[in-house]
């Protein structure tokens, strides 16, 4: 059974289509690419997927259920998490605290409990900071746990997302563009660090990258875009030999 | 070793604290006594502000009517029978609130869950909106409870307010509701939902994306912060002893915002500092707005001249010192010792607030 399907997927914003009977399936434990030109739509898939925008036609469910058109939150909870293309980390709380507010989700203790430190909430909050420091550790990023994120290199903070959105315990994980402004060793170096993920945790990764050259090397699927609407889906080498996938990126040849 | 020391220090303030509020309660006349009353009310006000605004992003300008809130139920409730007689001469009060008189804790702790109450309902449908638009709608909504204690004659006694309400509070009352607000909102933002506030603050988006509630946790700051400002409105009704609808006007809502600011977004002590500078500030300028000579030249008395530097002071803040006195920082020992360290004697106002971390 296909982990998150999307049917005939549409979105509009007023006379402009972003996105076209636009429908996939992604296995557990899959890794797949959706790449496209600029504004081809692929973070208006994302935004749906997630539930930030509402889908003007089309269906979209995850592991069985329908969560076309749910709040961002209730999809996080169902197991969907995701970075953001231009990062979003929160100056206010430091290296650690963004990965445990991942876990806030999970946390059972109401807020009166928390408030009076509670024996319930006390071991909540231990497992929470251990489970964080856990995660930065297995991302080799345990000595960075104090700082503001803002101290951080740009790829670590990039890492940081990541590990914020895994702190969530997805069973799908959306990284959109996770490599945009990267230099290309520390572009190929962070998608190494995406397989490593992969191997490491159980889910699926759903990848957005604007260039074919990074994502080819580990992703055994791409989907492409153009305008909205799919014009390919295969292979690295289907991909790089597909001609419209060539017009997409390089404009059709014209020799009159 | 470290924490107990610390522990100890605000254990110790806290006894010194209240040797002086014993000190000053039997031994300073009236006029003393309400200004350090009010330092204590408009506190509540700055951090319950502070956790809204400072510690959850969201310009809410509620206050006043959350204060009008609480400040009439503690009135209705503590004031005898006599009194309420003695006071809805025009109109009759209704019945079931004619003989009604609690003690003054039940009073407090009921004008605080009125104000939450309301609170919630108010932000129910306001917090969909977001910066300006939750300023222009929370404002709205203190005006229409402003407005509503005019008109429900039976209830409040309309524009003619409340008079006689009994002088129930004293230092002990306010000071203590000031160590308990502080306690409850310092707790709450060490928490997870604390850190989820901060992370609505920083970016919505993300928060909601990584499975952050926001309505609840918005509502919940709302609830908290309006249910400690209804206790301060009924410290304030209680301590004034004579309320009606214009005491609850804008302005005062301006003034918490004022104070914040000034004592630093996101620094609860940064805001009971600074509404004790204020509320003093405010005394020790009075001479300024009566008749006085300057060598020959002799300026009359203008009404409302603290105001005016008031105003200078805020600006200059917000040009020179943008993040206040404290900034996002705590008090915390630890600073103190390394400011001062050889000749450390801090004021008994600062003393009260150790971190206890």
């Amino acid at each position: 059974m296909s982990l998150l399907k999307l049917e005939e997927v549409t979105k509009k914003f007023g006379g402009l289509t972003a996105v076209k009977n636009f429908s996939t399936e992604l296995a557990p434990r899959e890794l797949c690419a959706l790449i496209g030109p600029n504004g081809s739509g692929k973070t208006t898939i994302f935004n749906m997927i997630t539930g930030i925008y509402v889908p003007t036609q089309g269906k979209i469910s995850f592991n069985g259920k329908e969560i076309t058109a749910k709040r961002p939150d209730i999809i996080t909870g169902y197991g969907i998490a995701r970075t953001f293309q231009n990062i979003r980390l929160f100056q206010g709380l430091n290296v650690v605290e963004n990965v445990m507010l991942g876990q806030h989700l999970h946390l059972h203790s109401n807020p009166v409990e928390a408030t009076l430190n509670l024996p319930g909430y006390v071991r909540e909050e231990k497992r929470m900071r251990l489970e964080g420091m856990r995660l930065l550790e297995s991302l080799g990023m345990a000595q960075l746990a104090h700082d503001e994120p803002s101290a951080l290199p740009y790829g670590q903070q990039r890492k940081l997302e990541i590990a914020r959105a895994l702190a969530t315990q997805p069973r799908l994980l959306l990284l959109d563009e996770p490599a945009a402004g990267m230099s290309p060793a520390d572009s190929e170096e962070l998608m190494i660090f995406i397989r490593h993920i992969l191997q490491t945790f159980d889910l699926s990764i759903f990848l957005i990258e604007h260039q074919m050259r990074v994502v080819m090397g580990i992703c055994p699927r791409i989907i492409v875009i153009d305008q909205g609407e799919q014009i390919a889906e295969g292979t690295p080498e289907e991909i790089q030999n597909n001609n419209r996938v060539i017009e997409a990126y390089l404009g059709v040849a014209d020799y009159a | 070793m470290k924490i107990s020391r610390n522990t100890l220090l605000t254990l110790g303030a806290l006894i010194i604290f209240a040797g002086f509020l014993y000190v000053a309660q039997n031994m300073f006349n009236t006029y003393i006594l309400r200004i350090i009353n009010l330092c204590a009310i408009y506190s509540i006000f700055a951090i319950t502000f502070n956790l809204i605004y400072g510690y959850t992003g969201q310009f809410s300008l509620g206050h006043a009517g959350f204060a009008a809130v609480g400040a009439y139920v503690a009135a209705l409730l503590t004031m005898s029978a006599q009194q309420k007689e003695a006071n809805f001469f025009l109109t009759p009060i209704v019945p079931a609130l004619a003989t009604m008189q609690w003690p003054f804790l039940f009073a407090i702790i009921a004008a605080g869950l009125l104000a939450a109450l309301v609170g919630s309902l108010i932000a129910w449908p306001a917090l969909r909106l977001r910066g300006d638009y939750l300023a222009i709608a929370t404002l709205g909504f203190s005006e229409i409870i402003r407005v509503l204690l005019v008109n429900m004659q039976p209830v409040t006694n309309g524009a003619l307010g409340l008079k006689g309400i009994p002088p129930y509070t004293n230092l002990f009352w306010s000071w203590g509701c000031v160590v308990i607000t502080l306690f409850v909102i310092k707790r709450l933002t060490n928490t997870s939902y604390g850190r989820a506030l901060r992370a609505i603050r920083d970016d919505e988006v993300a928060a909601e994306a990584l499975g952050v509630q926001l309505a609840r946790h918005k509502l919940m700051a709302f609830a908290v912060s309006a249910f400690f400002v209804g206790v301060a409105g009924a410290l304030m009704a209680n301590l004034i002893s004579t309320i009606d609808p214009k005491v609850f006007l804008f302005f005062l809502t301006y003034q918490i915002v004022g104070i914040t600011v000034m004592g630093g977004m996101g620094s609860l002590t940064g805001s009971t500092i600074a509404a004790c500078l204020y509320t003093i500030f405010l005394e020790v300028l009075r001479p300024i707005e009566s008749p006085f000579t300057i060598g020959n030249l002799h300026v009359p008395g203008v009404p409302g001249m603290r105001m005016v530097l008031f105003s200078i002071l805020l600006l200059i803040v917000i040009l020179f010192y943008r993040h206040g006195l404290m900034g996002t920082r705590e008090f915390s020992w630890d600073r103190l010792f390394e400011f001062f360290r050889g000749k450390k004697k801090a004021s008994p106002l600062t003393n009260s607030e150790g971190e206890q971390e």
